[in-house]
């Protein structure tokens, strides 16, 4: 199978940069301990802030420092290569190949989640399990939803970068639209202060916004607060966003298809 | 033998203003990017600071410091490692220019290697960064209620300057670390930007161990910590004598040495490797 | 005394090789192994030999970006691994395949960042950058940024950049990789140029071999850290016992060509391809085939210095236990 083969590549990709993979885990693991402080603070002030208690924080405040290499938070992955062949013109060759284009990419960035799920996500999850106590999925449910949740918010931040790096069909350089929606992604992912601690109204907008997606259902799911009816309506969510942006992905490429073959790239 | 020593330091520093005022007059002929970056810039680390806020509509205190004394720390740590990030921000580029061989360039040009190396790609954009922190410390100052002596506003110039002077060593830590493994760049992030996050906040919100280490072993807690705590008229934790509250030029000399020896050694490495 | 001075030059280098899955294990390779030579002032030596064979490092060690392990190196009257930064104004390197300007940078601000930091004084860089500019035809492109020059065009402003301060020696590596016909035509002829009017000393790495035949006078090989050759270009082919090959077009097809002192190595039709060896006259092999045959055309085609230098790799003498 073509998108197999294109996903083990990318996976044995990444995996010849071990250096990197090492330092980038103590990073994570330096700001996971550094944010358990904080929250540990702000839990032991309001032991019932956002609803969570000072576990599901914790938790939280880990699962999140795993999720930002695996759901590439900060951007990065396939769509950057595709943004610097949108540069070079050698996204013209890739347009005429006879699979689907969307596939393609998808496949190469999932390889590469995968790897960084197993390394980037693992370490620093077991460091923070063991330096602070930290809450497990209490169902086999919960787990194989968290799963399903991970595989999804990959996929919805995997059209959220594509889209940027389309932009480059435009624009010919992504970084201003890539540093602009890293933003996006850093603050309205929750990857700072956990959604749940969002004041008023803007707790309900930040929660249906494309970037809840990415950390505050799967880890929902993960401590057991998304059971039953909710789980599925937490996964529903993202299948929702997954379906309405890569619809907007391809509606985006049909354009810069069409530009491509009217300009010569 | 000294004055040699001293003629290439000011040469070097010459040299660093030279290459950095290439890259200013480049960034100024691509004015409406330079615009759009700087307040990129100067919006993404402020959201740094609404998270806080957004944290504090849940608590009234963190570690018992109000959300001024927190935005007094705050932005004394964001102004401090933004002025050092200013300087000497893309030497973090180093692993990058040694693997793609780039590096020997600025080996055969006559400026000492570390002014090169600061200078590379000097970006003035980050004056976003320091907007930013000083607009927090700014509304810090005049939200709190404190009686300014000639001597605590004396100490936010003196705090300024020698929490710069660490964030720097660090920085050049980081980059002389690249001259053993060249990918391990994100490793330095822990502790330049995990340092300046570390003292955002109040250290009482951390262990006693935690404090210590960061006294002592990686010693970010002189960045701010220290200074402020005379500044806001503070209790030490660890109960420390007052002087501490004075002693961070001593880490900034510690840690410049150590990074000295480190970018030295690295470059002694470097020209027997050659990789 | 000579400009460049090389004695007993080694370099060593530790290898860790990965042994199975985790293990490494450290060996230690020779890249440069008991080198000695000189050049003097107005040389041009070309450099060559395999890739691996330790050029570019003892081109570094020229440069002082590698210490040496062992030997000693003057250059200029300078110890590069001793005063680097010294060596920099006295000399200028071209790396064929990276550039050393600022990639963002137009080649105008380029060469007004290296005039300041090489602290060349105004009317002499006024004067050199109006030279190179006519020279190296660089007038149209002064104002574009290096990242968008063709190679052949980045090539040349490097050449530029790297003479802006009267060096007295020019390092060139691989100069003329990836341009097309032309351009390394019009490189050569700029090289000659700053060599005599300039006084100007070169010392080029290459793999393109016609680089050194227009260039050099001088020719060293070296082959696993030592030097297998060094001389001019005529006892190279001498020392490789190449062949020349005489080209002859017959009036009508014939069986293979057969004279004293030549070998038929190809028959193409009237056509038939005899080599001769180089260093032998042609002019009785050209005697005989014209008396015993009717010859429409005759050419000679000189020795392939490619096939001259491959000898010289895997000739018995150059065997290594290794």
């Amino acid at each position: 199978m073509l998108y197999v083969a294109l996903a083990v590549r990318a996976f044995r990709r990444y995996s010849t940069y071990i250096a990197a993979t090492l330092a980038g885990i103590f990073t994570n693991c330096v700001f996971g301990v550094i944010i358990s402080f904080t929250y540990i603070a702000v839990w032991q002030q309001n032991p019932d802030a956002g609803g969570y208690d000072v576990t599901d924080a914790l938790t939280y405040c880990w699962l999140a420092q795993a999720m930002i290499m695996t759901v590439a938070i900060w951007g990065g992955g396939a769509p950057d290569e595709l943004a610097a062949r949108i540069r070079t013109g050698d996204v013209a060759i890739d347009l005429y190949r006879p699979v689907n284009f969307l596939g393609w990419w998808l496949a190469s960035d999932l390889g590469r989640a995968a790897y960084h799920l197993l390394t980037r996500g693992l370490a620093p999850t077991a460091v923070g399990a063991l330096l602070f106590d930290l809450r497990f999925p209490p169902s086999m449910a919960a787990w194989a939803g968290f799963l399903v949740a991970v595989v999804l918010a990959v996929v919805v931040s995997f059209a959220i970068r594509m889209l940027v790096a389309s932009s480059a069909f435009w624009l010919l350089d992504q970084a201003g639209v890539k540093n602009l929606a890293a933003v996006f992604s850093m603050f309205f992912s929750g990857l700072v202060v956990p959604l749940v601690l969002f004041p008023g109204w803007t707790r309900d907008v930040v929660m249906v916004l494309p970037w809840s997606a990415f950390v505050q259902v799967p880890v929902d799911i993960w401590l057991g607060r998304r059971t039953g009816v909710s789980l599925l309506s937490g996964l529903a969510f993202q299948v929702g966003w997954c379906v309405v942006l890569l619809a907007l992905c391809a509606l985006v490429l049909r354009r810069a298809n069409r530009k491509v073959v009217v300009q010569g790239g | 033998m000294a004055s040699r020593t001293a003629q290439q330091l000011l040469w070097g520093g010459r040299a660093y203003l030279i290459l950095s005022w290439m890259w200013i007059r480049v960034s100024m002929s691509y004015r409406t990017s330079f615009v759009v970056l700087t307040l990129g810039q100067f919006f993404i680390t402020g959201l740094d600071f609404v998270a806080i806020v957004i944290m504090f509509a849940s608590v009234d205190a963190l570690g018992g410091f109000s959300l001024a004394e927190i935005g007094f720390l705050y932005g004394g740590s964001g102004l401090c490692l933004g002025l050092a990030d200013l300087t000497l921000g893309n030497i973090e580029r180093l692993g990058n220019r040694i693997r793609m061989g780039t590096f020997d360039a600025m080996m055969v040009r006559p400026v000492p290697l570390y002014a090169q190396a600061c200078a590379d790609e000097f970006s003035l954009r980050r004056i976003g960064r320091i907007t930013q922190a000083l607009f927090v410390l700014a509304w810090s100052i005049t939200a709190l209620d404190l009686d300014w002596s000639v001597a605590r506003v004396l100490m936010v110039p003196y705090l300024v300057l020698c929490g710069t002077l660490i964030f720097l060593a660090i920085f050049t830590l980081g980059a002389a670390f690249q001259f053993w493994t060249t990918d391990g760049s994100e490793a330095a992030n822990a502790f330049t930007y995990g340092g300046n996050t570390v003292t955002q906040y109040p250290l009482t919100i951390y262990p006693t161990e935690a404090i210590k280490a960061l006294t002592f072993i990686v010693p970010v807690a002189f960045v701010n910590w220290y200074p402020s705590l005379f500044i806001l008229g503070r209790p030490d934790p660890l109960g420390l004598p007052a002087a501490m509250q004075f002693a961070a030029p001593v880490a900034a000399l510690v840690l410049g040495l150590l990074a000295a020896l480190a970018w030295r050694s690295g470059v002694r490495r470097y020209r027997s490797t050659g990789s | 005394m000579s400009l460049i001075q090389v004695e007993n030059l080694s370099r060593t280098f530790v290898v860790r090789r990965r042994v199975g899955r985790f293990r490494r294990e450290a060996q230690v390779v020779r890249a440069v192994d008991d080198l000695s030579f000189t050049v003097d002032r107005g040389e041009m030596v070309g450099y060559i030999g395999p890739n691996g064979a330790g050029k570019s490092t003892t081109i570094k060690m020229l440069t002082g970006i590698l210490v040496p392990t062992a030997g000693r190196l003057s250059v200029a009257g300078i110890d590069p691994s001793r005063d680097r930064v010294e060596l920099t104004r006295r000399i200028g390197v071209v790396f064929g395949q990276r550039t050393t300007l600022w990639w963002d940078l137009p080649l105008r601000d380029s060469f007004e960042l290296l005039r300041r930091i090489y602290r060349v004084d105004t009317a002499r860089f006024r004067r050199n950058l109006a030279e190179f500019t006519e020279l190296l035809d660089l007038g149209g492109l002064l104002d574009t940024p290096v990242r968008q020059l063709s190679l052949g065009q980045r090539m040349r402003g490097d050449l530029a950049a790297a003479l802006l301060h009267d060096p007295e020696i020019l390092y060139l590596d691989e100069p003329t990789i990836g341009l097309d016909v032309v351009s390394k035509g019009r490189l050569r002829e700029f090289l000659r140029s700053i060599n005599t009017e300039r006084d100007v000393t070169l010392l080029l790495t290459t793999h393109d071999l016609q680089d050194i035949e227009q260039l050099c006078s001088r020719v060293m090989v070296i082959d696993h850290g030592s030097l297998v050759y060094d001389g001019t270009l005529a006892g190279l082919h001498a020392r490789g016992s190449s062949t020349r090959t005489l080209v002859v077009d017959l009036v009508d097809a014939a069986d293979p060509i057969d004279v004293p002192g030549a070998d038929v190595r190809r028959v193409d039709g009237p056509r038939q391809w005899l080599s001769f060896p180089a260093d032998a006259s042609a002019a009785p092999v050209v005697a005989a085939v014209a008396a015993r045959y009717d010859v429409a055309d005759l050419s000679i085609s000189e020795p392939d210095i490619e096939d001259v230098i491959r000898q010289i790799y895997t000739g018995p003498d150059q065997l290594r236990f290794s």
